[in-house]
Parts: C-alpha cells; sequence; structure tokens
C-alpha cells in the first residue's frame, strides 16, 4: 500500500490538513470498501479523488461529511472528531455534502426553488435571507428561468446544479462533491467547474474534495489522491504524479500506478484502420424522429453506417441516445422517418432483424441471479442455436472472453469489467451481423475498459461486425471510426473524430463538441444554460464576511423551523404524487364502501326445499310457518327425492331441506311426537349456525302460536319467557356495527402505511442524506413528517364519516366532539406505528408489506371486529388489550351506535393519548442520524 | 415448436430467478403453512368463551342452576353483578350477555304465570350475538324443563325438530376457514409473484433485453405465467397436503382433481392480474400499494368473508364477474360438499371466461407499455 502519511507538502495555503483520515477501514458485509486507508486532506485547495467505481471513493466521502457512520479507525474533520456528535452538530453548517447519482438528495416532485429553500430552512435561515439567497444562487447557477420546474423533469447538468446551490446555501467552508459531473454534458460539465472556480474565487478559504471517473477533468485540479480496490495508490500534485510515472496524461498515469497483477496484460490499444473497399450500408436511417407528447427526444436524425464501421454516438443523459438506438433494434416505433438494416426496413418486432442484432444495454442488463454458465445458456437456447453448436460457441466465447474461471459464479457477483464482458459474450453468441451497445464501459475501470475495446475491435476488424456504440468517455470517441455528437435530440455534427476537432481547429474532442454545442445552442434558442459562462453574479464573492447572513435564533426556534420545514416539503411532495395521494383519499373511500356493502353478516334469503313425504294438512301447515317467515327464507321447488334434495344442498342450490316423515299427520293427532328432520348445510360454519337457530326460531315459534293450526291441546305451562334485548342497535343489522368499526382499520392502515413510505422512501431514494447532514434533530425530522400525515388522517375521517352518514345513513348518536378528538389522538398513534414500521423496513415493498401485514392482522383478530376483546384470553387478549384499534373500535361504536356520552369514552381517548409518546419515543431511538 | 420453446426456456429461468430470491421463497413457504394455520385456528365465528354476566335478583334454586349451566369453552364462567352496574358494564364493552333474572321468578314459574327472563346482548358484536343469544335461549329452556322435571310433570313436546349438519356436521370452523385461507393466498402471492417478476425485469432492463431478441412478448407474459403458476400450483399442494389435511384434518369431500383443474383455471387469472399490475405501476411501491387496495377487495367481496348472498343485489351482479368468488364457491362445492364436475361446470366455465378476457387485456396492455418505455 502506498500511503500517503505524510503528504508532500500540498499547494494551499493552508498549514493544518482540512480532513485527516488515520487508518480508516470500512465494510460492507464481506466487502472491504475501505483498506486501512490514513490520508491528509490539505485545506484551501481543491482536491481530486480519482478512481473508478466501486473502489471506496463514495464511502470514504460520505465519512468526512459525517453521514455515515464511522466503523475503524479516526477521522477529524475540521478540527474535531467526527465520530462525536457534538462536534458534528457543531461543525455541520460549515460542512457541505452532495452525494453520488444525479440528483440523489434533491426531491424530484418539488420544485428548483423549493428544493433550494428546503435546504436554507434547515440550515435556519430566515425568510428574508432565504428569499433573497436563493434567488442569488438559482441566478448564479442560471437556474432563475426554470426555478418552478420539478426537479425530476431537469437533464442530469442541471438537477448537479440544483444540488450545488442545497450545498451552498448556507456558506460552508468544506465543500464534499462526490461524482458531480458523471453523465453530464461537456458544455455542462465546463460550467459546472466555472461555477465552482468562481465561488472559490468569492471564498479562497474554502476547502472542495470532489471524486470523479473522468481522468482528464481532474488534470486541471491542485492535489490528487488516486485510489484503486479500498487503498490509496498515490497522492499528490497531477504534474508531480505524471512526472514520477513518466506518462502523458493522468489515464495512463494512473494504469501505471496500478499493481503489477491488474496491469498485466494490458498494453497500449492500437487499432488496425480498416479495409477500404466494399462499402455496403449497414445501418442507414433517415429522418428518425421521436416524440413523448410534446416532448421531442430525437428530432431527425439521419445516419449511414458501413459494415464493420464502429461508430461511435458520443453525448449526456438524456440527449436521445438511447431513445435512438430502440428505434434502429425496433424497440420503438419511430414517429416520423425511416431505419433500416442492411437494406430492409426495421419494423417494430421484425424477428428477421432481430435474429441479426446483437445489444446491450446501458447498465447491466443480464440475470443477475443465474451463473455465467447459466446466462450463456439461456441465450443459445433462445436464440435455437442446435445444442451442438451452442456448446462449441459458447466455449469458444468463453475461452476467448478469458470467463473460464468465473463459469459457475453469479453474473450480480462478478466485478464491473467481467460483467461487461459477460454482457457481450451473450450479445454476440448467435454471431449477429451487427451490435448495438449502449454506454458498455461507464463505470469500468480503465484497464477492464481498453481489453473491452480489445474484443470489440478484434470483431470489428476481423469479423466484419459493425459496431454502433455509445459513451461518455472521450478517449473512447477518438477510437471509433467515425462518431456523431449528439445534444438534445438532435445530432450537432458527424465524421471521423480527428477530423471534427480539425474543422474546429480544437485542441481535444471535448472542446471540439462544446464548440459544436454552442453554436447548436446560439443558433436555435436564446441560450438555455450557458449563463455561468458569462461573469456570474456570485453571491458570495461581494461579502467579505465568512458567515453573512447568518442572524442567531435560538435554538429552540431553529428546531421548530426545521420541522415545519420538512412538514411542509412532505405536504408538497404527497401533493405532487398521484398514486399516493390516491392511495390516501380514494382508497379509504374505497374501502369502507367494499366493507360497507360487501362484508354483512346479516344472514338473509335462505334457499330451502321442503321434502314432504306425508303430503297431510299438517305437515303443510308446519311446512307454510316457513314460507311465511319473511325475508328470512326463501322457498325453492319442493324436492321430490332424498337424492334431489341432497344433490340441490351440493351445488349450493339450497342451504336447508325440510324433511316432513311420512305419517307426520297421523302421529301429530296421535301426540307421540313425530320428528322433523332439518338438514343444514354445514359447509360455512357461521352461515350454517345461523341458519339453524333461525329453523329452531321458527319451530318454536309455530307451536305456540296458534294461527298455525299446530297449537296442541295441551299448551305448554310452566316454562319461562325469554325476554332478548338487543342492545345498541334493536334490528340486529350488521350495518350498524361493520361502518363504526372499519374506519379503526382504515385509519390505522393507511396512515401508517403512508408514514411508514414516507421515511423509507427517503432512505430508498438517497434524500434521507439531507437529514443526515443538516442540524436537523430526530425528533424534529419524525414530527415534522409526521404533521401532514395526520392530517390526511383527519381527512379521511371526515370522508369515512360523510360516507357513513349518506351511502350507509349510519348516524353518530353519541358525542361527535369527542370521537373527534380521539381520532386525532387515534390517527397521531397510527402514523407513531408507521413511524416505528420504518425503522426495521429497508425497501418501500418491504414496508408496505410489513405494515400492512402487523396492522391488518391484530386489528382484525384482536381488536373486536370479529371478536369481542372481551372473549380474547391470554395472548390474544394480552395484545387486545394494548393496540390502539381496540380502544378506537370501542370509541367508534360507543359514539356511533351505543350512543355513549364524553365520560365513558374519556378511558379510549386517554390510552391512545398516551399511545403517542411512546411510539414516538421508539421511533426515535430507532432512527439513525448517520448511515450504517 | 420454437414459440412453445422460448415459453419453456423462460419459464425454466422465471423459476431459477424466484429460487434465488430467498425474502420470496420464505414469504410463499410461510404464506402457505403457517399463516394458513394461523388464520384457520385464530379467530371464530364459533361462540367462543363468550362473556356472560348474570342480575340474580331471585337467589333461588333455580336461578343457581341457571347460572352454574354456563361454562366454558362457549361461555365464560359468568359474573354475577347488580342491576345498577348492568348498563354500565355493558357500555364498557365487559360483557356481551347479561341475563336478568327476575325477583320471585322460581315461584312465580311453578305457579304458571310464564315469568320473564331478560337477555341482553351487545348486538353489535355481530359475528357471535345472534348465535349466542340462541343458545342461550336452549340453554335456559333445557334448564328450566330438567329442573322442573325432577319435581313436577311436562308432557312430551307435540313435535320434535331434528336438525342434522351436512357436511360440517361439527361445524368446526377451521375447516372452512383453511380452505378460504388458501385461496386467499394463492390470490395474493400468485399477483406478488407475477407483478414482482413484471417489474423486476423492468427495473433491472433484462426486459429490454429480452425485447430485441427473436421473441415476442405472448412468450414473455406466457413464461411469467407458467412458471409462477407452477410454484403457487406446487405451494397448494403441499399446502393442502401437510396443513389442511395432517394437521387440522379436514376431510376431503370430492376429487382433488378436479379441484387442482379449478385452481389452474383460477391462475390465469391471477397471474394476467398479476401482469396488469405490475404494467401499470410505474414502481415497485406503487406496485405494493396498489396490490394493498386490490387483494383486499377480491378477498372481501369473494365470499369468504362473509356469504355472498348476504350482499346487496346490485353487488351481488358485480361480484359475478369476480373470478375469485367463483373459485370460493365451487372450492365450497368440491372440498366439503363433494360434488362433481355436473355441480360446479358453470363456475369453472366463469372463471376460465373471466381469465382469458382479463389476459387477452393485459398482454395488450404490456405490449403497448414496453413499446413506450422511455
Amino acid at each position: 500500500m502506498v500511503s500517503s502519511a505524510a503528504p508532500e507538502s500540498p499547494a494551499g495555503p493552508g498549514g493544518k490538513p482540512v480532513v485527516s483520515i488515520q487508518d480508516v477501514t470500512h465494510r460492507y458485509g464481506g466487502v472491504v470498501a475501505l483498506d486501512g486507508i490514513s490520508l491528509d486532506i490539505p485545506s484551501g485547495i481543491m482536491v481530486g479523488i480519482v478512481g473508478p467505481d466501486g473502489v471506496g471513493k463514495s464511502t470514504l466521502m460520505a465519512l468526512a461529511a459525517g453521514s455515515k457512520k464511522l466503523q475503524q479507525g479516526r477521522v477529524i474533520v475540521l478540527d474535531g472528531d467526527i465520530a462525536d456528535v457534538r462536534h458534528r452538530r457543531a461543525v455541520g453548517p460549515r460542512v457541505a455534502y452532495m452525494p453520488q447519482g444525479l440528483g440523489k438528495n434533491l426531491y424530484l416532485e418539488l420544485s428548483v426553488h423549493d428544493n433550494v429553500d428546503f435546504m436554507a430552512r434547515l440550515f435556519g435561515l430566515s425568510a428574508e435571507e432565504r428569499k433573497v439567497r436563493v434567488k442569488e444562487l438559482l441566478q448564479a447557477t442560471g437556474l432563475a428561468r426554470f426555478a418552478d420546474r420539478p426537479a425530476g423533469k431537469l437533464s442530469g447538468g442541471m438537477k448537479q446544479k440544483v444540488g450545488l446551490c442545497g450545498a451552498l446555501v448556507h456558506d460552508p467552508d468544506l465543500l464534499i462533491l462526490d461524482e458531480p459531473t458523471t453523465g453530464v454534458d461537456p458544455l455542462s460539465r465546463r460550467q459546472f467547474w466555472t461555477l465552482i472556480d468562481e465561488i472559490r474565487a468569492g471564498r479562497p478559504g474554502m476547502s472542495v474534495i470532489i471524486s470523479t471517473a473522468y481522468m482528464d477533468e481532474a488534470q486541471q485540479w491542485d492535489w490528487i489522491v488516486a485510489m484503486d480496490a479500498g487503498r490509496v495508490l498515490a497522492t499528490g500534485t497531477p504534474a508531480a504524479l505524471m512526472e514520477r510515472t513518466g506518462t502523458k496524461d493522468l489515464e495512463q498515469c494512473f494504469i501505471t500506478l496500478l499493481p503489477e497483477e491488474k496491469r498485466r496484460g494490458h498494453k497500449v490499444l492500437t487499432i488496425p484502420p480498416r479495409a477500404p473497399g466494399k462499402a455496403e450500408m449497414a445501418i442507414e436511417a433517415h429522418g428518425l424522429t421521436r416524440r413523448f407528447g410534446t416532448f421531442t427526444a430525437v428530432d431527425h436524425v439521419t445516419l449511414s453506417i458501413e459494415r464493420g464501421e464502429i461508430f461511435g454516438f458520443l453525448g449526456s443523459n438524456g440527449c436521445g441516445k438511447s431513445t435512438t438506438m430502440k428505434m434502429l433494434t425496433g424497440l420503438l416505433p419511430a414517429t416520423e422517418g425511416t431505419a433500416k438494416l442492411f437494406g430492409s426496413s426495421v419494423e417494430a418486432g421484425s424477428m428477421e432483424v432481430r435474429k441479426n442484432l446483437g445489444y446491450m444495454t446501458q447498465a447491466f442488463s443480464l440475470y443477475g441471479e443465474l451463473s455465467v454458465h447459466q446466462n450463456l445458456v439461456l441465450h443459445a437456447r433462445l436464440y435455437h442455436l442446435p445444442p451442438e453448436q451452442a456448446k462449441a460457441r459458447i466455449e469458444e466465447l468463453v475461452e476467448r472472453f478469458g470467463l473460464g474461471a468465473h463459469l459457475e459464479a453469479l453474473a450480480e457477483d462478478l466485478p464491473m469489467g467481467l460483467r461487461q464482458r459477460l454482457s457481450l459474450a451473450v450479445a454476440v453468441l448467435h454471431g449477429p451481423q451487427i451490435l448495438i451497445l449502449d454506454e458498455p464501459t461507464s463505470g469500468v475501470d480503465p484497464v477492464a475498459r481498453d481489453s473491452f475495446w480489445e474484443l470489440l475491435i478484434d470483431l470489428s476488424r476481423k469479423q466484419g461486425v459493425t459496431i454502433f456504440v455509445t459513451t461518455h468517455f472521450m478517449n473512447e470517441g477518438m477510437r471509433c471510426d467515425r462518431i456523431s455528437l449528439m445534444n438534445a435530440g438532435k445530432v450537432l455534427a458527424c465524421d471521423a473524430p480527428q477530423k471534427l476537432i480539425e474543422a474546429r481547429r480544437a485542441d481535444s474532442l471535448e472542446t471540439a463538441f462544446i464548440a459544436y454545442m454552442e453554436d447548436s445552442a446560439a443558433s436555435t434558442a436564446p441560450p438555455v444554460e450557458s449563463k455561468a459562462t458569462a461573469p456570474a453574479h456570485v453571491p458570495a464573492a461581494e461579502e467579505p464576511a465568512p458567515q453573512p447572513a447568518r442572524t442567531e435564533q435560538s435554538p429552540l426556534r431553529l428546531g421548530l423551523g426545521r420541522m415545519l420545514a420538512y412538514t411542509h416539503n412532505e405536504a408538497m411532495q404527497i401533493l405532487r404524487d398521484p398514486i399516493r395521494l390516491a392511495f390516501a383519499f380514494v382508497g379509504s373511500a374505497l374501502l369502507m364502501l367494499v366493507f360497507g356493502f360487501g362484508i354483512t353478516t346479516d344472514v338473509e334469503h335462505i334457499r330451502y326445499a321442503s321434502l314432504d313425504l306425508d303430503q297431510s294438512p299438517e305437515s303443510r301447515a308446519y311446512l307454510e310457518q316457513f314460507a311465511a317467515a319473511g325475508r328470512f327464507f326463501e322457498a325453492t321447488p319442493p324436492a321430490r327425492s332424498a337424492d334431489e334434495a341432497l344433490r340441490r344442498l351440493q351445488s349450493d342450490d339450497v342451504s336447508v331441506v325440510l324433511e316432513m316423515p311420512p305419517r307426520f299427520g297421523l302421529d301429530f293427532r296421535r301426540g307421540s311426537g313425530p320428528e322433523v328432520l332439518a338438514q343444514v348445510d354445514g359447509a360455512m360454519t357461521f352461515r350454517g349456525d345461523t341458519v339453524e337457530q333461525y329453523v329452531q326460531g321458527v319451530h318454536s315459534g309455530l307451536l305456540r302460536d296458534p294461527a298455525s293450526g299446530l297449537r296442541t291441546a295441551v299448551p305448554q305451562e310452566y316454562a319461562a319467557n325469554i325476554e332478548e334485548r338487543y342492545m345498541y342497535n334493536p334490528t340486529f343489522e350488521s350495518i350498524y356495527s361493520i361502518v363504526p368499526s372499519v374506519p379503526a382499520l382504515l385509519l390505522l392502515l393507511i396512515p401508517a402505511i403512508l408514514m411508514t413510505v414516507s421515511i423509507v422512501r427517503e432512505k430508498e431514494l438517497g434524500s434521507i442524506i439531507n437529514f443526515y447532514v443538516t442540524p436537523t434533530g430526530r425528533l424534529e425530522y419524525l414530527v415534522g413528517k409526521q404533521l401532514p400525515y395526520i392530517a390526511i388522517g383527519m381527512v379521511n375521517f371526515v370522508i369515512l364519516t360523510v360516507l357513513a352518514l349518506i351511502v350507509f345513513r349510519v348516524p353518530i348518536k353519541g358525542s361527535f366532539l369527542t370521537l373527534l378528538l380521539c381520532t386525532l389522538f387515534y390517527v397521531a398513534a397510527t402514523t407513531g406505528i408507521g413511524m416505528v414500521t420504518s425503522t426495521f423496513t429497508g425497501s418501500q415493498v418491504a414496508a408496505v408489506f410489513v405494515t400492512a401485514i402487523l396492522t391488518i392482522v391484530p386489528t382484525i383478530q384482536f381488536s373486536g371486529l370479529l371478536q369481542p376483546v372481551s372473549t380474547l384470553q391470554g395472548g390474544a387478549g394480552f395484545v387486545g388489550s394494548i393496540w390502539p384499534a381496540s380502544y378506537y373500535m370501542h370509541a367508534s361504536l360507543g359514539a356511533y351506535t351505543k350512543g355513549l356520552g364524553a365520560g365513558l369514552i374519556m378511558r379510549d381517548v386517554l390510552f391512545l393519548a398516551a399511545c403517542i409518546p411512546i411510539l414516538l419515543a421508539i421511533s426515535f431511538m430507532g432512527l439513525r442520524k448517520q448511515e450504517k | 415448436m420454437k414459440p412453445l420453446l422460448n415459453i419453456l426456456w423462460l419459464g425454466l429461468k422465471e423459476i431459477r430467478s424466484l429460487l434465488s430470491d430467498v425474502v420470496m421463497v420464505v414469504f410463499v413457504i410461510y404464506a402457505f403453512t403457517l399463516a394458513i394455520y394461523v388464520q384457520a385456528t385464530g379467530t371464530s365465528s364459533e361462540v367462543n368463551n363468550a362473556s356472560i354476566a348474570f342480575v340474580d335478583e331471585d337467589g333461588s334454586a333455580l336461578s343457581k342452576e341457571l347460572l352454574n349451566a354456563f361454562y366454558p369453552p362457549r361461555f365464560m364462567l359468568p359474573e354475577i353483578i347488580t342491576a345498577a352496574d348492568a348498563q354500565a358494564d355493558m357500555d364498557r364493552g365487559r360483557f356481551m350477555f347479561v341475563v336478568v333474572i327476575p325477583p320471585r321468578f322460581e315461584h312465580d314459574l311453578r305457579a304458571g304465570r310464564n315469568p320473564d327472563i331478560q337477555v341482553n346482548i351487545d348486538a353489535t358484536a355481530m359475528q357471535q350475538a345472534g348465535i349466542g343469544a340462541g343458545y342461550i335461549r336452549n340453554i335456559i329452556n333445557d334448564r328450566i324443563e330438567s329442573f322442573l322435571k325432577r319435581t313436577e310433570e311436562s308432557g312430551p313436546k307435540p313435535v320434535q325438530l331434528v336438525i342434522r349438519k351436512l357436511f360440517n356436521p361439527n361445524g368446526i370452523s377451521s375447516w372452512f376457514k383453511s380452505v378460504v385461507a388458501i385461496i386467499n393466498q394463492i390470490t395474493l402471492l400468485t399477483v406478488v409473484l407475477t407483478g414482482a417478476a413484471v417489474i423486476r425485469e423492468r427495473e433491472h432492463g433484462t426486459l429490454e433485453h429480452l425485447l430485441v431478441m427473436p421473441l415476442s412478448s405472448f412468450e414473455i407474459a406466457m413464461a411469467k405465467v407458467w412458471a409462477n403458476s407452477l410454484v403457487i400450483l406446487i405451494a397448494t399442494g403441499v399446502s393442502l397436503l401437510v396443513v389442511v389435511d395432517m394437521v387440522l384434518k379436514v376431510p376431503f369431500a370430492g376429487s382433488v382433481l378436479l379441484w387442482f383443474a379449478g385452481v389452474v383455471l383460477y391462475l390465469f387469472f391471477a397471474t394476467a392480474l398479476g401482469i396488469f399490475l405490475g404494467t401499470i405501476s410505474r414502481s415497485m411501491a406503487q406496485f405494493a400499494l396498489l396490490i394493498i387496495l386490490v387483494v383486499l377487495v377480491l378477498m372481501l367481496l369473494s365470499g369468504g368473508s362473509t356469504p355472498v348472498e348476504s350482499q346487496p343485489k346490485w353487488l351481488q351482479y358485480l361480484t359475478y364477474l369476480l373470478p375469485a368468488r367463483h373459485f370460493v364457491s365451487f372450492s365450497q362445492i368440491i372440498i366439503y360438499r363433494g360434488g362433481g364436475l355436473e355441480a360446479v361446470w358453470r363456475q369453472f366455465l366463469m372463471v376460465a371466461a373471466v381469465g382469458v378476457g382479463f389476459f387477452a387485456y393485459s398482454l395488450a396492455l404490456f405490449r403497448k407499455s414496453i413499446a413506450v418505455t422511455q
């Protein structure tokens, strides 16, 4: 390991290092991300951390920003230990951190202005300060025109600028930017660096630490840390490093610095010229256009590519490269224009074209859960290669692509470089004439990239395969026979790379590209993002004081401000997310209707058949009583035989058969007590039990009823008269019980799920970083996010109450105000349950299912919905006695159906109120202030 | 031939992917074993441990006799409360039933004056109140009769009613609930597995990859249908054998083969629903929210929770279109009542018709959605 415990004296003015990393090791599961690193980063200058993806750059930066929890070692930032909570809190406002990923810490539903404003609120700027500051920053970055656009609809470069505004809103002393320019077009990239330079000019003392995978970018910076495999390869100024390795550019320098075993087999790539002569057209596109709604993704692209050519497509994320490729492959129909492969037109879905095509999508698109060999075999089968031929072909490819040692490894466990080789192997498996590769090398280290290109060159030159490839890397563009530069759906120029450079008299492809972009911007519309290239008004430049816009406020007020910032933020987000909004409001109404209409325990209209084997006046009189039992029984044609009766019971045609025995009338008149047989369908137990009771009821009724014609001479003396009082619900209709009970379930399920999703979503999408790196307290965060959901819960309550009153006509007999108070406490408690489940679930899907199961099951089983709490015993009784839904169910039934006054509901109110702080405390303890 | 082979290979891949997803496998196993057992034996609509109290203003030998007639497991041991407390205790939900025996009850009874016994029922406990009240009435009548028999004359009843319960003579609710639980899990798991397979393929970009190969969207969808159906079918078989048959000892009256034929028809619908939901949701999170709503509605309206006949007529016409309802219906006919094909062909036909129709619709949607993925 090349440690640099004593760095070469850096050029910066700062004597003390701004960040000092001492013997830090970091692991993710079994994978070592940082391997015993020690490093002093000098202050006051621009420091670049370079290396390919997955070498530990991001981990290092997150540790320095205090957003990730330190596992082993020490990190000193701005003269204090970052592992110390108090130091983190004190130093937080002086550090700004922008995580990797385009706009990862932005809220995509919120507008540009609201995103920056939110960060300003978290750092405690007052309303007037915010107004001025946000406006200044947006103007300086050229975003002012897009202030009202949702962040999700911005291009990558613009998202990065919004992120930067958010980071700079509080004038930091240390700016940490993790791959801010990955996936951003060259012009935006240049503008971004100009912006950083201007900001640094205004705040000379500010230290900047930036990571990048583009070596050429880092060449301009003051000091470089080259990293590989969790270790530091070398540190120093770019010039010193290149001198030490005797190389001309940083990329070559980096390769030279790599340990011997990684470099083995690497040689400088040479590209043999293409054999001239036959000029068969492999790909021809004419006026290819694709629109999505009003947005034109690809605008009249015309191309012609010869067989065996390596054709490069350069451009930023979202410029239309991928869409063009999809149209060429027939994945996406073109809105206008034509595309032809080898002279035959590409129609969406044409099987012949697809057989001639090999495709590698952006990112890794094979089945990660299958092994290397299984992936190859699956594709051989899908292309219907005969088994013998497939076996030979796979062996050949495994040999040539160097996959032999990894045949049984799962594809997802492979390192990036190997994965890409596997993808390529799969793409060429069936020997296609055309290969279409969408950003095949992003995230791959330089050595692996070169060996990948060797394979491509081999395919093109030796086998005459036409290769169409897109890339971000300018040096890869240089390797193509011809390239086309693309921006905003248009091809700006198309020729051999060297010719393009010469045509613009530029020193590099990047400069040429930028020149073309500027031309196109000038010729079409007023400049969109080029504001920053003009001398921008950078606020910090004019304000010499280190902390100009900060007025002292009491900690309590600051905390309250941050809490409300989260409330405001959350409310805006949910209002702009149609699915969650629909779930919040339509979901509860829908379920209420389904429960109210669909769930009823009223057993009515029981279909019965008689089997009268006697046919006497008495037997008919007996059966007559069932026909007269009103809505409870519904007669069907009598059965003629016992067989028929059984068959009808079997096919669910009838639920009960009344069988009058032969000689019923005779036995009755004799007083010898004949037996009537009632066969009841018991398959559905509840219905069977109820039917049994009804039959019993009609039977005992008719014996007493003189009108039945069956009244016996001997009246039943000595019997008690049982008077049944159906309290609270005299008509005994289930709607009066179901409708008031359902809100207890819905006001638990829906607020809890929405709450848990709101927190877990931030974890999954990355915006929780804002919580990690700002002074926001855990309680402020939780309560701030909870408030909008309590409000949603209350609106839901109103919806449910209106449905109960108007649709189901179930009135509230008791105290509405007490119920309202009870509901307020209840939704505060149920959102609390959502908070608790968010502490132990990692993905939104898990959060939804876990919360649904954890809330639905006890509510249905133990809180009185099906079985009264008073009948539960043991564990079930205990759960029922602490589950908030039991109390709310009692209160709701009490207020609606039982007509209980405030006094009887008060116990429920008090219990629910007591739940709130307990749930909040559990969530408070479960919420981490740093990433693990 | 080629399309069939494609469907076969893709389906095998689908099964491999599923088996490598440990969380999903554990979830499936749990759902078809423990979850079924818990649902089947958890709450019951049987009257069990009903809380009951007596207001005994008589204090006679007969009133003591009545009090002793209520005991577990059906009822909790009755508590004696005062008339003044009765209302408040019921308001608080302490008791479901309060029986009031008036003063001089035994005396009046012997005098042939037919005295009143009041049974107060908490009618908000729908499932138990009606059936429980019936039990109470019968118990009181029987006790009074046998009490008087020891001392007085009492004639035979003019007509005897014999009630015979078919198909589940002892009214064991776990018989019914276990099968409903399996039906619910089949719906939930099939939709989750199929929908998640569609979304996973889209999120990982492998769907695009498949589409540039000489494969049709029909083949891709069909592979998901058979692979996920097979997994669910095996899980169902194991669940039926182990949980329902061996543990809960529910007898299977009809033909097992016939029932599985019905399940296969239903799976066609359920997988189509999974593809539909997986296609219309933009992310796993949205999919999860949608599933909660859709599956809950399907379960509630299928007739597994409460009888379909109790729904309002207009709703019954709507639920007639739900395959889940016919699934519940033919399952009951085959499993409990031992009905054959002649008893269930209508349900089979309806499930198949809706399943195929919905599958065609989902496939069209799926095809359209992949055409416009950006």
